[in-house]
């Protein structure tokens, strides 16, 4: 069995960033192993532009993007392997692969990062009643078969759930011909990208029902007719408010769930609401050792925010495998008012310079302050002339405010 | 010429034609849907019940207890995943607690084996159930089972030993009289000695196209909750309510891959195609669960999905033959998966002239299943065929090896929900969100067919819709 | 005075542009620019994909070189859809030069290799 010091699964944005950190942190026994049969992850089929300005400081395609984070790889020969699905991790460490050339095959690690990406959330999942038949699929899977395949999924189509991808899908589909009758979203926000309601529905006259939602879907084999409807503010269908549709496609942008199989058998903590791992500051799991970062850890708006939480949790793990890494000082991170989740939960601040806590708020807010508290006392404000549920937002705290710590916590309040 | 004619290739019509596969017959399956277990056996509970509860003395007692004692056998010969998980029904009032009780003699009338298990014991062997449980009667002998691996692997090993399947194929009219029935279909016009009405929610259609009304089939319909795998230990046992006054109560059970099902609903419909789910019946399951277990996790939902029941108005299987060489075999709702069995040897006996043929092999070749090989076996397929290193499915761990077996046997997935109820792609968390274009492009290939031409389920749902751009389209 | 919303970047910046052009609300000088050009002349950057004769690649996907103006969208998707491409190509390569002569380039964005 060969061993490495690091294992990285997953060759996205996310594991790509984190190989190249970890080498050029001094590690280079590293085995990195990718589904697919190029590196680059999702970013393939994502091929509109809006990538990389904090990176590369340019706006690049996710192709392009994909492109210039994998050939960082490739000039500092990292070992890789493509077409490779991990199929299993055992306690100790020991990662079975598989692929058509070498059949199963098992290698060891000193550490393991899980760069595994999301998964879209499903009809099944947020339980849309109605006849099941062909035509509801997931924006993702729209994208594969169009991006990727070049096949049209449908010519007339409706999409529930504002998130990105839907948005995306939206216009590319209007590009290739296909006619889309709106977008309906169950919150009273939008929870795409501005920019992304502006050039991809405007633009194209594509109607935004907001606190509207699919109620049921008809069709034996092909769909036929989504009925959309209203909803309270308790998120529950209003009578009297439907309206019936005729369509042959529904797409589905209702939500992305960080995908962690392989580790969740292995008993790590998964966070209540990011559904990832939850991680301390190096970006190490409850399991010490193993690693997570990109949307496998929580969902990401942005590629460039990945690829700096890959870098991150490279040069944890490096530090992890020299035993560098303190771990005997760790104070809690906890979510106040207002916020939904932060992130990482746990910090020994012997590993850092700067402490960089990543939340998302709970509603909408116009004028407000991000407060982080230690116990009790204020240690940092900072006002904000708005912030959104679907736009991630950071506070950084510098070392020498976090002296004597008790427990942090990151709130929003009206300003 | 045919000897047989079985309409229907749900489980009660390929377990009659793997039956009569057994003699030298020549025997023609219809199926008006362009795959095999496409009705009731597609949507149901997955149970192999005891038989403790049906009424004595009627075909569903009889037939149910003959058939879960088959179950084992024919599960080894077919290689079909099957459990005797044993099933629990719970008592949580004075009321259900009395029930059981008259259950426990039901019970000794169908001569099934049953034990009373009081709160403590109950806790002890399923420790995420109900605090309301009080009592509970545990019928070790009922098992869960994959009842789309049942259905093709019967149909496959019926066609492995010469019965013929013809599928996209309705029947329109049926005339004649015993020695040379003829079935018009939208496909064909047939002739067979023998008829064997095996048509499901339609048996009353079916046999009024050619016989006197006797009875009618209405279609009461099941919706269901699956959730997805978390864990194999959460419950082990199937989980009824007590049939009671309140009404007949729900499940909560396992499969044989270990997902969870919650339902069924129990509802007449008007429409015999209608499997619809709709949010208030689904909230209502919920409601009826919480008598079985107190947390379900419906945050691991990962589908919801409704089959009909075949209710005949005689309250009991119709099991008989009205006019010589015509057979019916319909109104098999629950217990029916279990009883199908013994239903096809008492339907075989109708078949007057035949002979057992010295060919007939029981054995299906078994199907593989990477995810329960040891690294060694495994390596020993790819070496035969890398096509099995090769994973589709990330959520099952299916390889592409499986998936071009399951095309290519008889009885082979024509459509992606064929190859999902053979082996499972798209049954996990993603629901196809992953892989269902490789699946597509894995059709088109081994069937040689154009992805335009790729279906995803019934006829006319066809996964693309055009080729894009390009001046030279091909 | 006019709103909108700055689509340069995923920021998406809420600007306010008044009678004598002055953009308040930006968080870079590029809201600037794109307030005014998308009061006198929208434009937009499109991508797509050509289909592949050759290659590893079933479809190639690409980019116009700079953003085309906003009515020209459908002009310049008609015109990437008649195209066909032959691998070994490099990224970035260009695939329609100067499409109808709006100086704009269609070039692509992934390496497209021999099958």
């Amino acid at each position: 069995m060969t061993n490495y010091d690091l294992i990285i699964i997953g060759g996205g944005s996310g594991g790509i960033a984190a190989a190249v950190s970890a080498y050029d942190n001094g590690i280079s026994s590293i085995l990195l192993i990718e589904k697919e049969a190029y590196l680059g992850g999702i970013l393939l089929q994502c091929i509109h532009n809006g990538f990389g300005l904090h990176t590369y400081k340019e706006e690049l395609t996710g192709p392009e993007y994909a492109n210039r984070a994998s050939s960082e790889l490739l000039k500092r020969k990292i070992n890789y392997k493509l077409n490779s699905m991990v199929i299993d991790i055992t306690p100790d460490f020991v990662v079975t692969y598989t692929n058509k050339e070498e059949g199963y095959q098992q290698v060891k690690a000193k550490a393991i990062i899980c760069a595994t990406g999301c998964s879209e959330r499903s009809r099944g999942a947020i339980a849309i009643p109605g006849d099941r038949p062909q035509g509801v699929m997931s924006a993702g899977q729209a994208q594969k078969y169009l991006n990727i395949e070049g096949y049209m999924v449908g010519k007339k189509v409706f999409i529930l759930g504002s998130g990105d991808i839907g948005l995306i899908m939206a216009r590319r589909m209007v590009l290739e011909g296909a006619e889309v009758l709106g977008v309906a979203e169950i919150m009273p926000y939008s929870n795409g990208l501005n920019r992304n309601i502006v050039q991809c529905l405007n633009d194209y006259n594509i109607p935004l029902y907001l606190s509207h939602t699919v109620k049921e879907i008809k069709g034996q084999g092909k769909l036929e007719k989504i009925v959309i409807c209203k909803v309270d503010d308790k998120l529950q269908y209003i009578d009297g408010t439907e309206q019936e549709i005729s369509v042959d496609t529904l797409l589905l942008s209702v939500g992305l769930i960080p995908s962690n199989p392989l580790i969740e058998n292995l008993g790590v903590e998964i966070h209540p609401r990011t559904k990832g791992p939850i991680v301390d500051e190096s970006y190490q799991t409850s399991i010490p050792g193993i690693f997570s970062c990109g949307n496998s850890l929580h969902v990401h708006d942005l590629v460039d925010f990945v690829s700096l939480e890959g870098k991150k949790a490279g040069f944890f793990a490096a530090k992890y495998i020299k035993n560098e890494l303190c771990t005997n000082q760790k104070v809690d991170i906890k979510n106040g008012v207002g916020v939904s989740y932060v992130l990482p939960t746990q910090v020994d601040i012997q590993n850092i310079d700067e402490l960089q806590i990543n939340f998302r708020c709970v509603k909408p807010f116009k004028t407000c302050y991000i407060i982080v508290k230690n116990g009790d006392k204020v240690i940092k404000t900072i006002k904000k002339p708005y912030l959104v549920p679907s736009e991630m937002e950071k506070v950084v705290i510098k070392k020498d405010l976090l002296q004597n710590l008790d427990y942090l916590t990151v709130e929003v309040v009206d300003g | 010429m045919y000897d047989v004619i079985i309409i229907g290739a749900g489980v009660i019509g390929a377990s009659i034609a793997r039956e009569l596969s057994k003699y030298t017959l020549k025997v023609l399956v219809i199926e008006k849907e362009n795959d095999v277990c496409e009705g009731t056996t597609s949507a149901n509970s997955a149970i192999i019940h005891s038989g403790y509860d049906p009424e004595p003395n009627t075909k569903k007692a009889y037939y149910n207890v003959l058939g879960n004692k088959m179950y084992d056998k024919i599960c080894q010969e077919l290689d079909v995943s099957f459990r005797r998980n044993g099933s629990i029904t719970i008592a949580v009032d004075d009321e259900e607690a009395k029930i059981l009780d008259e259950l426990v003699e039901r019970a000794r009338l169908n001569n099934v084996e049953v034990k009373i298990l009081n709160q403590q014991e109950l806790q002890e062997i399923e420790p995420n159930i109900t605090k309301k449980a009080i009592k509970g009667l545990l019928a070790p002998t009922a098992g869960i089972i994959n009842p789309f691996e049942l259905n093709v692997a019967l149909m496959e090993n019926a066609m492995d030993n010469g019965v013929e399947l013809s599928l996209n194929d309705k029947v329109l009219k049926i005339s004649g009289e015993f020695g040379n029935y003829q079935v018009n279909t939208t496909k064909s016009v047939y002739h067979s000695k023998y008829l064997i009405n095996a048509s499901g929610v339609f048996g009353d259609e079916i046999n009024d196209t050619i016989n006197k009304s006797y009875f009618e089939i209405k279609a009461r319909k099941g919706e269901y909750f699956v959730l997805d795998h978390f864990d194999n230990d959460f419950i082990k046992h199937t989980l009824f309510n007590v049939p009671s006054s309140k009404g007949k109560g729900v499940i909560v059970a396992p499969t044989t891959s270990y997902n969870y099902i919650v339902g069924p609903s129990s509802e007449f419909v008007d429409s015999k195609d209608d499997v619809s789910t709709d949010y208030i019946t689904l909230n209502q399951i919920k409601k009826s669960a919480t008598n079985l277990v107190d947390n379900i996790d419906y945050s691991k939902q990962i589908r919801q999905f409704a089959g009909l029941r075949a209710v005949s108005s005689t309250k009991d299987f119709v099991i008989d033959s009205p006019k010589k060489g015509f057979i019916n075999v319909t109104g098999i709702q629950s217990p029916g998966l279990t009883a199908a069995p013994a239903i096809a040897i008492d339907v075989a006996k109708f078949i007057e002239e035949k002979e057992l043929k010295v060919t007939y092999n029981p054995r299906r070749k078994p199907i593989v299943r990477m995810k329960n090989l040891s690294l060694e076996e495994r390596n020993a397929l790819v070496k035969q065929d890398p096509r099995y290193g090769n994973i589709i499915c990330r959520c099952e761990k299916i390889s592409e090896g499986e998936i071009v077996d399951a095309i290519n046997r008889n009885c082979g997935a024509t459509t992606v929900k064929g190859v999902k109820k053979r082996v499972r792609p798209g049954f996990g968390k993603c629901q196809g969100g992953f892989c269902e274009v490789s699946v597509v492009n894995i059709l088109s290939r081994e069937l040689n067919k154009n992805i335009l031409d790729i279906e995803y389920g019934k006829k006319g749902s066809n996964v693309v819709s055009n080729k894009m751009g390009g001046a030279s389209n091909d | 005075m006019d709103k909108m919303i700055c689509i340069v970047c995923p920021r998406g910046c809420h600007l306010e542009i008044d009678e004598n052009n002055n953009v308040t609300g930006n968080f870079c000088p590029r809201g600037v620019k794109y307030a005014i050009n998308e009061l006198s002349h929208p434009e937009r950057m499109i991508t797509s994909t050509v289909k592949v004769l050759s290659g590893d690649l079933k479809r190639l996907s690409v980019a116009t070189s700079k953003p085309i103006p906003k009515e020209k969208i459908f002009d310049v998707m008609n015109e990437i859809k008649k195209v066909e491409v032959r691998g070994p190509l490099p990224i970035n390569s260009v695939i329609i030069e100067n499409v109808l002569g709006l100086n704009v380039d269609i070039i692509s964005t992934r390496v497209l290799k021999e099958k």
